[in-house]
């Protein structure tokens, strides 16, 4: 009964979840966006008290439920556990406590957030090492969906649907997200919650509180006929039938040992102030989990230095008027910025480092293809933002709306196009106007806040060219500019990041 | 002859517009349910089918490298069906379809007897002026097309750049002179041009008749251009056509249909063409109206696909001009569309390709196709604004890929020139540009 409650609300929260990170229309998020945010660890982030209180007292109340019901990536390995275990039965058997690796796994993370050092923070925070795969394994699958279905409904004639663009936003990071999936499925397949016992250290800080939990699982041990198959079916190999003993520091309720038991021997109740389990065993040699996915160098696309070849003569009209057909358009690359730009919301950059855990919640639902994953060593897998694809829309804070970890905190489109971000600057040797020689301003007409001024390029000269112009003041960074310039592959004006973010 | 005297005249039926210059002389080759209108140019006693084939507007695919190629299968069956049913006057151009149309014609046309059609082409240098492009470019059309002379030959869209253009494209280059040489020759058998301009400059221009001695002249004429082109950048083609008849020149019509613009209507347009008469398509009152006029030799109506094609000879087989009280009606139905706020494109690709990579044409179709169907949104605080929106900025991106769209416009001005029917093209984009950035942050 309580098993099938588990898994039921299980497989709830891990669709609602999963959908939340591949949703490409912007409608899911305000439906799911609260699953997010109950995650443990981007609550303390975001120093969202109440959550992490509340959870602190579920945990001490009923022990890990949260490691087999909220956290998705818990749920994930169940899931891959279960796969194995209708292929080959009683794969488990009790298990001594893998204390240095389980402390020192915690202690690495807590040194690694003092210190600053994300990198680590992220790839063993579990909410955001599913969000990644998710985002980068999962998403490119349901964006060829999605451009299925917008495909049948363009030919339907329906505006249900409609393509999005697949894309790998960071080389790097895919194949971090890869790695960590491999590893987490080989884990789960033969140890069943190797990782959450042993590794995650959410697991093990929520163990300090589930062994004093009022409700637990207890062995009656006079009912009990030594028949071991909760030790068997046991994923966590928390059950020491021989002692029976249960190590409820490791124990994530998920109840298997309870329907599988025949004789009624263990039973969920309350048990508060009864010795907690299971005596430390001796640390067998059992494999050590290596966690460590090696961090891909942050090798730029080389595509930059191709695409230059090509930038000379990309523009040049042909020689014979031709009627009809299309100039071909060279892909923009990215310039370089100094200081990265983080999304309107996040203070600073500093700010915005400190808190994110990389789990590319905002990276998947930005809807203008602006954020991506650092592929700098100092922010790897976290996101910042560029222009070739898009630019940060006046109206648009999905971001904002979205993150769980308070990376970026909420404001409204009114407040956003007051926040400066960034600063444009212009290079007139790229300009279109100094180029080729023509009038444009495309930079200045999408402005959303008249930063842009267009000004002789000779001065005092009336009958010269327009040529734009930044007023420092007014820039907030948004990267119109930048992205409908019609210089490329480099833009002719470009914008770098604030160290601190200007509001008003 | 006034105006209203000669509008009496058609409307009394198409025998009496044997007083006019180009008599219909009624005996087709085969016809299947009904005889192609056949016109008959009274230079040379040319007869001509009424619908003229514009091959401007071929069916394009893509070949192995992704490149644009006209379809030569749906080109050689056209022309089949088209010659089979009277059809006997191709309209090309060197420039037309990025330089494909001619070959690609000419391979379908000379799967018959030469003089079984004729074949109209055109001096399209727009971009060299030079005497020695331009004479390339004239031989080359025989190349192209594999034959000996051209029936008709056009000076091309005289008036875009005003008078001093023509002076330069084929004045002092000495062009003019040498194709009445050429005529004299026979390698060209009529010699005309095709005008899109303001009227003093078509008054200049056939001031020069005297001159050079033209043997037929091309205009756009449709009931929107008849009496409400916008005066400024176009003339009205009522004046133009009083002025060519005086002379006695034969007119082939080119845009009957607006480029599609009077096949696609705004809907409340349409209803009342189908009330009126249900069983006629939209597009058939503008071929009709066309053809209604006796002056006309031949109206080109750039047809794609075999359906365009198929209507088209419902309405010339036994055409019925228009009556004086659906000329009026058809005016009526022009100055409301007036008030619509439609782009003037025909889609004509002249345009193109703009150097920055922006799909005019299908900005401007897009925009259109909304008005007419009425899915402009127009407020947020319309009733299904949200949807409406959605629609429009689903489709526009279906439509025109998003690095083509009017926010790429940068107002460079390049293609105003080439644009026929004078649109300012830049100034369209950024309104049309203004008005999706509003929908989009909502404060439309």
């Amino acid at each position: 009964m309580l098993r099938k409650l588990r898994i039921i609300l299980a497989a709830l929260v891990f669709a609602g979840i999963t959908l939340l990170f591949l949703d490409v229309s912007g409608v899911l998020h305000a439906w799911l966006g609260w699953l997010a945010k109950i995650q443990f660890f981007p609550a303390v982030l975001a120093l969202n008290v109440a959550v992490v209180a509340v959870l602190v007292v579920l945990t001490l109340l009923l022990g890990r439920v949260y490691c087999s019901v909220i956290c998705p990536l818990g749920i994930f390995q169940d899931i891959v556990s279960w796969i194995h275990g209708r292929r080959k039965k009683a794969r488990f058997a009790w298990k001594g406590e893998l204390k240095w690796l389980r402390y020192g796994m915690l202690a690495l993370f807590l040194v690694a957030l003092v210190a600053g050092v994300q990198v680590f923070v992220a790839l063993l925070e579990p909410y955001s090492a599913f969000g990644r795969m998710t985002q980068n394994l999962l998403g490119p699958l349901y964006g060829w969906g999605n451009n299925l279905l917008a495909w049948i409904s363009e030919r339907a004639d329906g505006y249900a649907f409609y393509p999005r663009e697949v894309w790998v936003r960071s080389l790097p990071t895919f194949l971090i997200a890869l790695l960590t999936f491999v590893l987490v499925v080989v884990l789960a397949w033969t140890g069943g919650r190797t990782w959450c016992n042993s590794i995650c250290p959410v697991g093990t800080i929520l163990s300090f509180f589930s062994r004093f939990a009022m409700f637990r699982p207890v062995i009656d041990a006079d009912k009990c006929k030594n028949c071991k198959v909760c030790e068997h079916k046991c994923k966590a190999s928390c059950i020491d039938i021989a002692r029976h003993k249960i190590d409820y520091s490791r124990c994530v309720d998920c109840f298997d040992c309870l329907d599988n038991c025949k004789f009624g021997a263990l039973q969920y109740r309350f048990a508060w102030g009864k010795s907690t389990g299971a005596s430390p065993a001796a640390v067998k040699g059992t494999k050590a989990a290596q966690d460590s996915p090696s961090n891909t160098d942050a090798g730029r696309r080389n595509f930059l230095a191709v695409s230059a070849l090509f930038g000379a003569g990309a523009l040049a009209q042909a020689q014979k008027k031709r009627d009809g057909g299309f100039a071909e358009i060279l892909p923009k690359t990215r310039p370089e910025r100094t200081v990265p730009l983080t999304p309107p919301g996040s203070g600073s950059p500093k700010h915005f480092y400190d808190r994110c855990t990389a789990c590319q919640l905002c990276v998947s639902a930005c809807p203008n293809g602006v954020l991506r994953p650092s592929a700098s060593l100092e922010h790897l897998m976290q996101p910042e933002m560029s222009y070739e694809r898009g630019y940060c829309r006046p109206e648009c804070t999905v971001c904002a709306d979205v993150c769980p970890a308070g990376a970026i905190l909420p404001l409204t489109p009114e407040e956003k196009t007051q926040v400066h971000i960034g600063i444009a600057t212009v290079n007139r040797d790229l300009c279109v106007v100094e180029a080729d020689g023509v009038s444009c301003g495309n930079c200045a007409r999408h402005c959303p806040t008249g930063a842009i001024l267009m000004v002789h390029s000779v001065a005092d000269d009336p009958q010269s060219l327009l040529i734009p112009v930044v007023n420092e003041d007014r820039c907030i960074g948004c990267g119109a500019c930048e992205n409908l310039c019609p210089a490329r592959p480099l833009s002719a004006i470009t914008v770098n990041g604030r160290s601190t973010h200007i509001i008003g | 002859m006034d105006r209203r005297d000669f509008i009496k005249t058609t409307a009394a039926g198409a025998a009496t517009a044997a007083l006019a210059s180009c008599s219909p002389a009624k005996k087709t080759p085969q016809a299947e349910g009904g005889e192609m209108e056949i016109r008959t140019n009274p230079r040379n006693g040319d007869k001509v089918s009424l619908l003229g084939y514009g091959c401007m507007r071929w069916q394009m695919k893509k070949d192995e490298q992704g490149h644009d190629v006209i379809d030569q299968d749906s080109v050689n069956e056209l022309v089949d069906l088209a010659l089979s049913r009277g059809v006997n006057y191709f309209d090309t151009s060197p420039a037309y379809l990025q330089g494909q149309s001619e070959k690609a014609s000419a391979i379908a046309l000379n799967r018959h007897p030469r003089n079984s059609f004729f074949l109209a082409t055109k001096l399209s240098n727009f971009s060299d002026w030079s005497r020695e492009a331009s004479l390339q470019m004239y031989h080359d059309s025989f190349e192209d097309m594999q034959t000996d002379y051209i029936d008709y030959y056009l000076l091309h869209a005289i008036g875009r750049g005003g008078y001093d253009a023509f002076a330069r494209r084929y004045v002092e280059n000495g062009m003019l002179d040498f194709l009445q040489k050429e005529r004299e020759k026979g390698k060209i058998r009529q010699l005309g041009f095709s005008f899109h301009g303001s009227q003093p400059e078509f008054d200049a221009l056939l001031a020069t008749h005297a001159q050079y001695h033209y043997d037929f002249v091309q205009i756009q004429l449709n009931y929107i251009d008849w009496r409400h082109a916008d005066g400024v950048r176009n003339v009205n083609a009522e004046y133009l056509y009083e002025q060519i008849d005086k002379l006695g020149l034969p007119m082939v019509i080119m845009e009957p249909l607006r480029g599609g613009g009077l096949s696609k209507v705004p809907a409340g347009v349409a209803a009342q063409l189908k009330e009126r008469d249900p069983d006629a398509s939209v597009a058939s009152w503008a071929f009709r109206f066309a053809g209604t006029f006796p002056g006309v030799l031949t109206v080109l109506s750039g047809m794609t696909y075999r359906e365009h094609l198929e209507y088209n000879l419902r309405t010339y087989t036994g055409f019925k001009p228009c009556s004086e009280e659906e000329i009026e009606f058809l005016d009526r139905m022009a100055r409301l569309m007036r008030e619509y706020p439609i782009v003037d494109c025909t889609h004509c690709n002249y345009c193109m390709p703009c150097p920055y990579g922006v799909d005019i044409p299908g900005i401007f179709r897009h925009y259109n196709n909304s008005v007419n169907c009425g899915h402009l949104p127009q407020s947020h605080e319309q009733r299904e604004f949200a949807r409406l929106k959605r629609r429009y900025l689903v489709s526009y991106d279906r439509a025109v890929e998003s690095l083509r769209q009017a926010s790429h416009c940068i107002g460079c001005g390049q293609c105003k020139v080439h644009c026929p029917q004078s649109i300012d093209i830049p100034a369209q984009l950024h309104r049309i540009d203004h008005y999706i950035e509003q929908m989009r942050r909502g404060t439309l």
